[in-house]
C-alpha cells in the first residue's frame, strides 16, 4: 500500500513538475506579465556558446519578445526603409528552422523613434491564435499555421491614434478579451476585442498623453481585472466590459510598466509604489512607496516575494514586495531597455543594450552575477522563457540558450 | 475630419462591392489561356474579402473565405493578385496572406508556380505597385537570375520598392566611379537622383553631390513649397489654440489686420532656402511659447488633378485646400520627418488655397523649440507636382 502511495505521489509530482518545467511564454514578460515564470528549474545559468541552441536570422527590425507555443516560436518584426512591411515569424523550436512566415502592408504611420522600431509591442496567444500588434496599429489574429483569422487596421479607424516617436505597448488576454492600450498625445484610447472577430467589445477614452507602458493582470476578489497605466495613474478595469473598478491617480511612469503578483500591484510611481485593489472602488490601498528607488526603462520583476529591478544607472536592486525595504543592490553593466527575466533557478537574466547577456544568481545574501556572454547586436527586447531555455532576439538574430545542444 | 493616411477608401457600400466584384471577374476573363483554371467559387471568396470595412465589419466571412481560398490552385494566384487593386487596404492584406498561404503549400508540394502569368502581371503597370512588387518576390523563389536582370527596367516604375532596386543599382555603380572619375560619377549620381523616390536615396545621392562639391536642387526635386504668407501670433494657452478657430479661419483676407495675441498682426511673407523645405516660423516671431500662426500659399495647378500634400512637422498643426479642411493632428515634439503625413487630395486647375495652421505649445525643453514645418506636393509614387507659379530657385534664398 505504502509503495502504491510512494508510486502514485512520485508520478503526481513528476507531472506536476512536468507540467511546470513545459510552462510556455505567451505574452509580454511571461504568463503573469512579470517576468517570473514558474518550474524551468533546469534552465542553463551559464550563457555562452556551449549553451547557445542555436541562432536563426530575422529579416526585419523588431524588439518584441519571442513566443513559444508547443514546438514553435514565433516573432513579429518589419522590414523596408520605412518598416512598412509587417512580419509574422514562425521557428521550429528544435533547430531554428523557419517554419512559415506572413507579411502584411502596414495601414497605419511607421515613424518612430530611430531606437525603437515598428514590431515593438510582444505578441501574445491563447494556444490557438497570436495576436500581433505593430506600432502602426496594425493588428493581426493568425492561427499557429499562419492562418489568418482577422486584422484590424486601427490607424484606419482612428486616423490620429499613433505617436510620431512610435508605439510600444504590448496587447494582452484577460476574460477572453484581446486588451491593447493605443494611448498617445492625440486620440488616445484602451480597447477590447473580440479574439474570434477582433471586432470591439469595449472603447474608453484614455489620457492624451503619449505612453509605451503594457497592459497587466492581477486578482481582485478572485477575477481577473486589468490594469491600465499612463502618466496620470493607473485605472483597474474588467477586461470584458472596460469599466472602471478602481482608479489611482498619483501618477505613473511611461515607459516601464507595473507588475502584479496576486492582488498586489507594484507601479513605477514617484519612484515605486504598492497598492491593493479597494473592492468598494476609488482609490487603492497604498501598501507602501519608496521615493528613492526608481526604475528605469525596464520594468520591475517580481519572484516571490522579492522585487527586482534596474535604475538608470544599473544598479540592480532587490526590495521585499511586502515592504518596499531594500535587500540587496548590486551594479550591472548597463543600461537595460528589455525587462529581466526568471523562473525556478534561482537565476536573473538579463540583456543590457550593447547585447550583453548577464546572469545573476539570487540564492545567496546579495546577487551575484555568476556569468556573461557578449551576442554582439544591440539588444532592446525582454527575453522570454520556456521548457528550460532561453530566448532573446535583435534586429537580425533570434536565439536560443538551453543546458544541451539540441 | 476624414481619414487620410491612404489612398485607398475602404468600400463599403453596395455600389463599391459591385464594382469590386465586377473587376474580380474580369480578371478571371484575362487568365491566359492554357494554364489551369483557378479554383471554382473564387471570384465570391475573393469578393468577401473585399467586403472587409472599419472596425472588424466582415473579419468573420472574411476568416471562412480565406480558409477555402488558401486551398487554391497556383493557377489562382493571378486572380489573387489582380484583386488587390480596387481593394481596401485591410482587404489588400487579407489578399496577400492568401496569396502567401497558397504559394507555401505549392512549394511544399512540389507544384509549379506560373512565371509567365506572374511576369506578365509584374509588367502590367496599370496594376497595384505593392502587388506587383509582391509578385516580383514571387518570380524571385522561382527564377532569380532571370528575375534578378529585369530590376535596371523598374528605373521608372510605378512602384516605388521597385523603382528603389534600379536605383540602387545605380548608386552602386556611381560609387565605383567616384574611384577614377568624378564627372562620370555624377552623370550616374544625376541619373540615380531623376529616378530616385524614396528620401534615404536621395539624402545619400545629396551627400554625395555635396562632397562633389556640385549644386542640386532639392527644394524642386521634392516638391517643397518654399515661399509663404505667414500671420501671428495667436494664442496657444494651456494647447487651446488647436481647438480655437481665429480670425484667418473665418475671413482669409491677405490684406486683413488681426487681433493677435498680444498686438495686431498681420501677413508677411515667409520664404526658405533650406534645401528640404523647412519653414521656421521663429524666425519671423522669435521662440515663442504657447502660440498660433498661420501659413498661407496660393498653388497654381495646369490642371485638375489628384496629388499629395505631404506634411512633416512636430508641432500641432491643421490643413485646409481651398477651405475645405483636410486633416489636423494635436501632437506635439514627437518628432518630425519628410513625408511624415500623407494626404491625398484633388487640385483643380487654376489657384488653389492652402492654408496651415501651426500651434506650439508650453514646452520648455531644448528639444521642444522648433516651430516649423514642410509641406510638399507630389504624386502617389513621390514624384514632386510643381506649381506653374512656382518661383525661380534663387528667389527662394
Amino acid at each position: 500500500m505504502n509503495t502504491l502511495i510512494t508510486s502514485t505521489t512520485t508520478v503526481i509530482l513528476w507531472i506536476l513538475a512536468n507540467a511546470c518545467a513545459s510552462a510556455e511564454w505567451h505574452r509580454f514578460r511571461g504568463p503573469e506579465g512579470n517576468g517570473y515564470v514558474p518550474g524551468n528549474s533546469e534552465l542553463v545559468t551559464e550563457l555562452g556558446k556551449p549553451t547557445t541552441a542555436w541562432t536563426a536570422p530575422l529579416p526585419g527590425r523588431g524588439l518584441g519578445s519571442a513566443i513559444i507555443i508547443g514546438d514553435k516560436v514565433f516573432v513579429s518584426a518589419a522590414s523596408g526603409p520605412e518598416q512598412n512591411k509587417l512580419l509574422i515569424l514562425c521557428f521550429s523550436d528544435r533547430d531554428g528552422s523557419e517554419l512559415w512566415r506572413r507579411s502584411f502592408w502596414a495601414t497605419g504611420r511607421t515613424m518612430c523613434h530611430k531606437k525603437t522600431c515598428v514590431a515593438a509591442p510582444t505578441p501574445t496567444t491563447d494556444g490557438k491564435y497570436l495576436y500581433v500588434l505593430w506600432s502602426s496599429n496594425d493588428l493581426v489574429a493568425v492561427d499557429l499555421e499562419g492562418n489568418l483569422k482577422w486584422m484590424r487596421g486601427l490607424t484606419l479607424d482612428y486616423p490620429n491614434a499613433s505617436n510620431s516617436l512610435g508605439m510600444s505597448s504590448s496587447p494582452i488576454i484577460a476574460d477572453n478579451t484581446l486588451v491593447a492600450q493605443v494611448e498617445n498625445d492625440s486620440e488616445s484610447f484602451a480597447a477590447g476585442f473580440d479574439l474570434q472577430t477582433g471586432v470591439n467589445r469595449w472603447k474608453i477614452d484614455r489620457p492624451k498623453m503619449a505612453n509605451w507602458t503594457s497592459p497587466v493582470t492581477m486578482q481582485m476578489d478572485g477575477k481577473v481585472i486589468v490594469a491600465l497605466q499612463s502618466g496620470k495613474g493607473v485605472m483597474g478595469i474588467s477586461p470584458s466590459t472596460g469599466s472602471k473598478l478602481w482608479n489611482f491617480s498619483n501618477g505613473a511612469a511611461t515607459i516601464p510598466s507595473g507588475a502584479a503578483a496576486g492582488d498586489t500591484l507594484i507601479i513605477p510611481s514617484r519612484g515605486i509604489t504598492a497598492v491593493k485593489p479597494n473592492p468598494l472602488g476609488g482609490e487603492p490601498v497604498s501598501l507602501w512607496n519608496q521615493k528613492t528607488q526608481k526604475p528605469a526603462t525596464a520594468s520591475p520583476l517580481i519572484m516571490e516575494d522579492v522585487i527586482y529591478f534596474t535604475n538608470s544607472a544599473g544598479v540592480l536592486t532587490a526590495a521585499d514586495r511586502k515592504t518596499g525595504k531594500r535587500l540587496w543592490r548590486i551594479r550591472m553593466k548597463g543600461p537595460f531597455s528589455g525587462s529581466p527575466v526568471a523562473c525556478q533557478n534561482g537565476h536573473l537574466y538579463f540583456f543590457n543594450e550593447e547585447g550583453l547577456g548577464q546572469v545573476v544568481n539570487i540564492t545567496g545574501d546579495i546577487g551575484e552575477v555568476v556569468s556573461e556572454f557578449d551576442l554582439g547586436e544591440t539588444i532592446l527586447a525582454t527575453p522570454s522563457i520556456s521548457r528550460n531555455s532561453l530566448y532573446v532576439r535583435s534586429d537580425q538574430t533570434l536565439w536560443k540558450f538551453s543546458a544541451k545542444k539540441e | 475630419m476624414q481619414l487620410m493616411l491612404v489612398t485607398i477608401s475602404i468600400p463599403v457600400s453596395i455600389t463599391q462591392m459591385r464594382k469590386c466584384l465586377l473587376i474580380t471577374f474580369c480578371a478571371f476573363a484575362l487568365t491566359p489561356a492554357g494554364q489551369a483554371e483557378p479554383s471554382p467559387g473564387l471570384p465570391e471568396q475573393i469578393a468577401i474579402i473585399q467586403a472587409v470595412g472599419t472596425e472588424g465589419m466582415g473579419n468573420k466571412e472574411a476568416a471562412a473565405a480565406f480558409q477555402k481560398l488558401s486551398h487554391a490552385e497556383p493557377s489562382s494566384l493571378l486572380p489573387l493578385l489582380k484583386a488587390v487593386e480596387p481593394s481596401n487596404a485591410i482587404a489588400r492584406n487579407w489578399l496577400r496572406s492568401a496569396i502567401e498561404v497558397i504559394v507555401e503549400r505549392a512549394t511544399t508540394e512540389g507544384r509549379p508556380l506560373p512565371l509567365d502569368a506572374l511576369r506578365d502581371f509584374l509588367n502590367d503597370r496599370e496594376q497595384s505597385p505593392e502587388a506587383r512588387r509582391l509578385a516580383f518576390e514571387l518570380m524571385l523563389t522561382i527564377d532569380r537570375d532571370t528575375t534578378e536582370g529585369m530590376i535596371p527596367s523598374f528605373i521608372d516604375d510605378p512602384s516605388n520598392e521597385l523603382r528603389r532596386d534600379a536605383v540602387s543599382q545605380i548608386l552602386v555603380r556611381a560609387k565605383k566611379q567616384l574611384a577614377d572619375s568624378d564627372e562620370a560619377a555624377a552623370q550616374t549620381y544625376r541619373q540615380a537622383l531623376d529616378a530616385a523616390r524614396d528620401v534615404d536615396q536621395i539624402q545619400e545621392i545629396a551627400k554625395a553631390f555635396t562632397e562633389m562639391g556640385l549644386e542640386i536642387d532639392l527644394q524642386k526635386h521634392f516638391g517643397f513649397l518654399t515661399n509663404w504668407k505667414v500671420v501671428g501670433p495667436f494664442h496657444n494657452l494651456e494647447r487651446a489654440g488647436f481647438a480655437e478657430r481665429f480670425a484667418p479661419e473665418e475671413n482669409l483676407k491677405l490684406d486683413a489686420t488681426y487681433t493677435g495675441k498680444e498686438s495686431e498682426v498681420t501677413w508677411q511673407p515667409l520664404s526658405t532656402s533650406d534645401p528640404y523645405g523647412k519653414v521656421d516660423l521663429n524666425k519671423p516671431y522669435g521662440k515663442l511659447k504657447e502660440v498660433t500662426a498661420y501659413a498661407y500659399h496660393e498653388f497654381d495647378s495646369g490642371k485638375t488633378q489628384e496629388v499629395e500634400l505631404r506634411l512633416g512637422c512636430k508641432n500641432a498643426w491643421k490643413l485646409w485646400l481651398n477651405g475645405e479642411l483636410v486633416f489636423g493632428r494635436d501632437e506635439y515634439h514627437r518628432g518630425q520627418r519628410i513625408d511624415q503625413y500623407k494626404m491625398p487630395v484633388t487640385l483643380q486647375k487654376g489657384l488653389n488655397s492652402i492654408l496651415l495652421k501651426l500651434c506650439q505649445n508650453e514646452q520648455k525643453q531644448d528639444w521642444t523649440v522648433q516651430w516649423e514645418f514642410q509641406l510638399r506636393v507630389c504624386d502617389s509614387t513621390g514624384t514632386a507636382v510643381l506649381a506653374t507659379n512656382r518661383p525661380a530657385p534663387n528667389s527662394s534664398k
